[in-house]
């Protein structure tokens, strides 16, 4: 029952308005398998499945609105999920920031949905995880590490003749290994929509990799340094600074895109003009779902233009309050590159530090968007364009406005699911001058 | 870790709370409803007779039913009620010395008996890459037995208009008193769970909890800058009686900067002082870089213990089964198997406790069917113990589980989590005010704020969210962009002082994150105000564009 079909979701959605005596009426149903596998210490810890699905409906009286779920899809539960969202309500208080659903529109596809993704099975996952665990037992190294896969549909419907059904896949495979006398670490993160863009050997071998060259670090002062961050080091700074992004906050003085005296700061350059962000539900490396969880309709919208705050996003609410056009919220990022190797990164750089990963990143400061956090699984010394030595890990704090100031090279965007992140990314390599690492680390 | 894989909910506005969600929006008369035990044993017992004939060799089920309202409210308008439900069945099974899990929500005995089958399928599959069988500590089955958080009134029962009035009382208190910006919201969790396992045990629990964090934005648009206080409650496992806001249950900081909160809680004056604080903030000194003796208040302390030793003394932490997320501990066990590992100074004595009434980690029985229990982790300054479940507990010589296992959903598999962990009070007699008279250079921190941490514990950061200076035995000003970094057993060497029980309270985590696939968690850590000498203290102030 996990996975309905575009017919299926638009029948029930149909029913479910034709039910309703509100002034509007939203349905959302949603479905989703997920398998995973979980090893470490080269042994399967868990694995499992999870499949649910559900139906929200919800309804609006003026500006009072009420919702139900329901999980049982015959006329009778539809029809008393519909009287509870209505009982709720005429209970609920007036919202003055109610916006009515929206008008009806159209829904451009993206290619988000795999067949052979959906069709992983526990086999295919138990070899995911074998290879990784068998090449470090014959090493003498450990490995530790989480496959899992999705596959999911979603569909929305309003009152106003809305309908979008759309499916989507994914899988995730990080892998940590580390050497048995706990003196080196090495990491990898994969993430595809197409289970056959995913090789578990090859991304196995680069944590085994990164493992064995990281034993020994040394100890460098802490202090700023040119880096040369790999895409998994950059991912969750420049995410975090997206929440800037809200039109609202900028405008209510509270977002680092505030200005002095009440005004935001689009169109100002904030950053290297080297910089370009955007986000794009159709690209084809990191698709969406065409809408958001409002049922906005999303589109390509660009963020940063060559070091520029292009864009702010505006929410249906804020957007009448300013005379702006409101748009679906991000659900992926990509960030522009060249056809430069991290190794070419490398290669270029006099005296640097190579971050394989920055984890644990928490903000200090929103004003500033200060961050902290640490690097992870790989940190080496470069010394006139080669891999010297491995390094202890350091602390850094350090703002992404700062850091994407400093840019003096960028690499290929590679597909990165974010470590705490909500979104799909497309982010290169960099290199980075200035770089603040506060403190040093013992952790391996 | 507290996590952040949230989503919003409200109205997507700035002042939006992020939450994790779990469940989905039902109306209130459901709440009430709860399904009775002897339909959840039939359903039980359809899923371990189903295992037990695909051939595991043990299995367990947990029912479960997960309601949640969430009230989030902005300045004065209500954003966002909410309330959700999440049913369904998880089967843990072994097979071939392998676990296997898998859930569903299509709780008829069909589907029930399904999900058991297919979690043994993914146990062989997973038996042919095991190389030790599991091993499960004894356990004795209970039989039928059912057991609820202690509470005088039911969330459930509480009409949402009071709730939601309440709040937005906070928010006019707050603006009324500086802040641009007001926000504060009530997330009440109740988690009706059933475990059956084929030891024999039927357990049916009740648990209920509730956090309502307020946060305090004063501006100033002509200079730009923006500073927040958030609040000084803590999340508890008890009814809506914590909102009674009992004046003995209020607690004087010291030098009297502001209230602080023991078993009850006053929203409003804590929204009225957050209000006045954040706008105080907006002018405070910013902090001079360097060592100092930090007196950290209980509502600030919860945090750093949870961070740096309830964590790290996590057993699969420490194995090295969370080492591809979490990571894994600098407490080894060769570390605790020396007896002699000084985490801390002589008067640092942590205990783990799942009985401590009004915390989050109280419960009846863990997800295993562990009777909840006490133990000690450090003592004397000494590492002794960990935190173990039903598979580990052999590894520490224990013939028996600490009862750390928990799923945060019927759809996921339970695995070792946090217990509360808690510091002891001093045995002197100290006040918070005694305290300070004996510092010279010294920063009073009170408040939760950034954290961070590395894989292994050893070096973390903290902010918080009102700094205080001392000087010479007197609370001087308000301080900001302020953060300690420190080594974490460094940190607790220097512990020179913890005041008395007068002062113990506790701090909480209501989203505390581990696992793959990531899970959440709420528990609570106790302590009194605490000093520690001559802390690393960083600026954090900086400039952008």
């Amino acid at each position: 029952m996990s996975i309905l079909t575009h017919e299926q979701t638009k029948r029930i959605s149909e029913r479910v308005i034709s039910l309703s005596k509100a002034d509007e009426c939203i349905v959302s149903v949603q479905g989703s398998r997920i398998g995973n596998i979980r090893f470490a210490r080269n042994a399967v810890s868990t694995a499992g499945l999870a499949d649910d699905t559900q139906l929200q409906v919800q309804v609006a009286f003026g500006k009072r609105q009420g919702s139900a779920t329901i999980n049982e899809f015959d006329d009778k539960s539809l029809e008393r999920a519909v009287r509870r969202a209505e009982d709720l309500a005429r209970l609920a208080p007036e919202n003055p920031e109610f916006m009515p659903a929206i008008a009806k529109t159209g829904y451009k596809a993206s290619d988000t949905f795999v067949q052979r993704t959906a069709d992983i099975d526990p086999e295919y996952r138990a070899q995911a995880a074998a290879y990784a665990m068998e090449a470090c037992r014959k090493k003498g190294l450990v490995a530790a590490g989480f496959f899992t896969d999705r596959a999911s549909f979603e569909s929305v419907a309003n009152s106003n003749g809305v309908f979008g059904h759309q499916g989507a896949t994914s899988l995730d495979f990080t892998c940590t290994v580390r050497t048995e006398d706990g003196r080196g670490s090495g990491w990898v993160k994969r993430s595809a929509r197409d289970v056959a863009r995913f090789d578990p050997r090859e991304a196995a071998d680069v944590a085994i990799e990164k493992a064995l060259r990281s034993v020994d670090a040394r100890a460098l002062e802490p202090g700023r340094y040119t880096v040369v961050m790999e895409p998994a080091a950059t991912s969750d700074l420049i995410s975090a600074m997206l929440g800037g992004f809200n039109a609202r906050l900028a405008d209510e003085g509270r977002s680092f895109l505030s200005k002095k005296g009440g005004a935001n700061r689009l169109g100002d350059k904030l950053f290297d003009g080297q910089v370009n962000i955007w986000t794009d539900p159709w690209n084809e490396d990191v698709p969406v779902l065409p809408w958001d969880n409002g049922m906005m309709p999303r589109e390509r919208v660009q963020l940063v233009k060559d070091g520029r705050i292009n864009a702010l996003n505006y929410s249906r609410f804020w957007g009448k309050q300013k005379d702006q056009r409101a748009i679906g919220t991000a659900g992926n990022i990509i960030m522009a590159g060249t056809d430069k190797s991290t190794a070419e990164l490398i290669a270029s750089t006099k005296k640097g530090v190579l971050v394989t990963r920055t984890w644990y990143i928490r903000m200090v400061d929103p004003q500033s968007v200060l961050l902290t956090g640490l690097t992870r699984d790989g940190t080496f010394y470069i010394e006139n364009g080669k891999i010297k030595h491995p390094i202890k890990n350091f602390r850094f704090n350090e703002s992404p406005v700062t850091m994407l100031n400093n840019i003096e090279e960028i690499g290929k965007p590679v597909v990165i699911g974010g470590d705490e992140a909500n979104y799909s990314m497309l982010i290169p390599s960099m290199k980075i001058r200035d770089f603040n690492f506060t403190s040093l680390s013992d952790a391996v | 870790m507290e996590r952040r894989q949230f989503l919003h909910i409200g109205a997507g506005t700035a002042g939006a709370m992020l939450i994790p969600v779990f469940g989905h929006a039902i109306a209130a008369d459901e709440l009430m409803k709860p399904l009775a035990a002897s339909a959840k044993k039939v359903l039980a017992d359809t899923a371990l007779n189903a295992a037990t004939q695909a051939g595991a060799s043990y299995c367990d089920v947990r029912i479960g039913r997960y309601l949640n309202q969430f009230i989030i409210t902005r300045d004065l308008n209500v954003e966002n009620i909410s309330n959700t439900e999440s049913s369904g069945v998880g089967v843990r099974v072994i097979a071939g010395g392998a676990y296997g899990f898998a859930s569903t929500n299509d709780m008829t005995p069909d589907g029930i008996a399904n999900a058991a089958r297919q979690a043994v399928a993914i146990a062989k599959a997973n038996a042919k890459l095991q190389r030790e069988p599991v091993r499960l500590a004894p356990l004795k089955g209970v039989g039928e037995v059912a057991w609820a958080t202690p509470f005088k009134q039911d969330w459930r029962s509480i009409p949402v208009k009071q709730k939601a009035d309440m709040l937005i009382a906070a928010n006019k208190a707050g603006m009324d008193a500086g802040a641009s910006f007001m926000t504060a919201s009530l997330f009440q969790i109740n988690q009706q769970k059933y475990f059956a396992s084929t030891d024999g045990s039927y357990i049916d629990q009740d648990i209920h909890r509730l956090w309502a964090p307020i946060n305090a934005t004063a501006v100033d648009k002509a200079s730009g800058k923006f500073r927040s206080r958030a609040g000084l409650s803590s999340p508890v496992s008890m009814g809506y009686e914590y909102f009674d806001a009992k004046a003995g249950d209020k607690v004087r900081a010291a030098g009297g900067v502001t209230t602080l909160y023991k078993n009850s809680y006053d929203i409003v004056e804590d929204a009225r002082l957050a209000g006045m604080q954040a706008r105080q903030k907006l002018s405070a000194k910013s902090v001079e870089p360097g060592k100092y003796d930090l007196v950290l208040s209980p509502e600030h302390l919860f945090l750093t213990i949870h961070e740096n030793v309830g964590h790290p003394t996590e057993l699969d932490r420490v194995l090295g089964y969370e080492a591809n997320y979490a990571g894994t501990s600098f407490v080894g066990l060769d570390k605790w198997e020396s007896k002699k590992f000084k985490y801390g100074s002589e008067r640092v004595n942590f205990v783990a406790d799942r009985t401590t009434p009004g915390s989050l980690g109280l419960i009846g029985y863990d997800d295993e069917g562990v009777r909840a229990k006490k133990w000690d982790i450090i003592r004397n300054g000494i590492l002794v113990n960990y935190q173990a479940t039903r598979d580990q507990a052999h590894i520490i010589g224990e013939n028996e589980s600490h009862g750390c296992s928990y799923a945060d959903s019927w759809s996921t598999i339970q695995f070792q989590r946090m217990p509360n962990v808690s510091l002891e009070p001093g045995k002197a007699r100290l006040t918070p005010d005694e305290m300070v008279k004996d510092v010279k250079k010294g920063i009073y921190i009170l408040g939760r704020g950034s954290y961070s941490i590395d894989q292994q514990r050893y070096n973390s950061q903290f902010g918080g969210t009102l700094f205080y200076e001392i000087k010479n035995g007197k609370i001087t000003g308000p301080l900001e962009d302020v953060a300690y970094q420190t080594n974490t057993q460094e940190f607790w060497n220097a512990c020179s002082a913890i005041c008395d029980e007068r002062d113990w309270r506790m701090g909480g985590s209501f989203f505390d994150g581990k696992g793959q696939p990531s899970q959440v968690s709420a528990v609570s850590h106790g302590s009194s105000t605490t000093r520690f000498n001559g802390i690393n203290v960083i600026n954090t102030a900086r400039k952008i564009g």
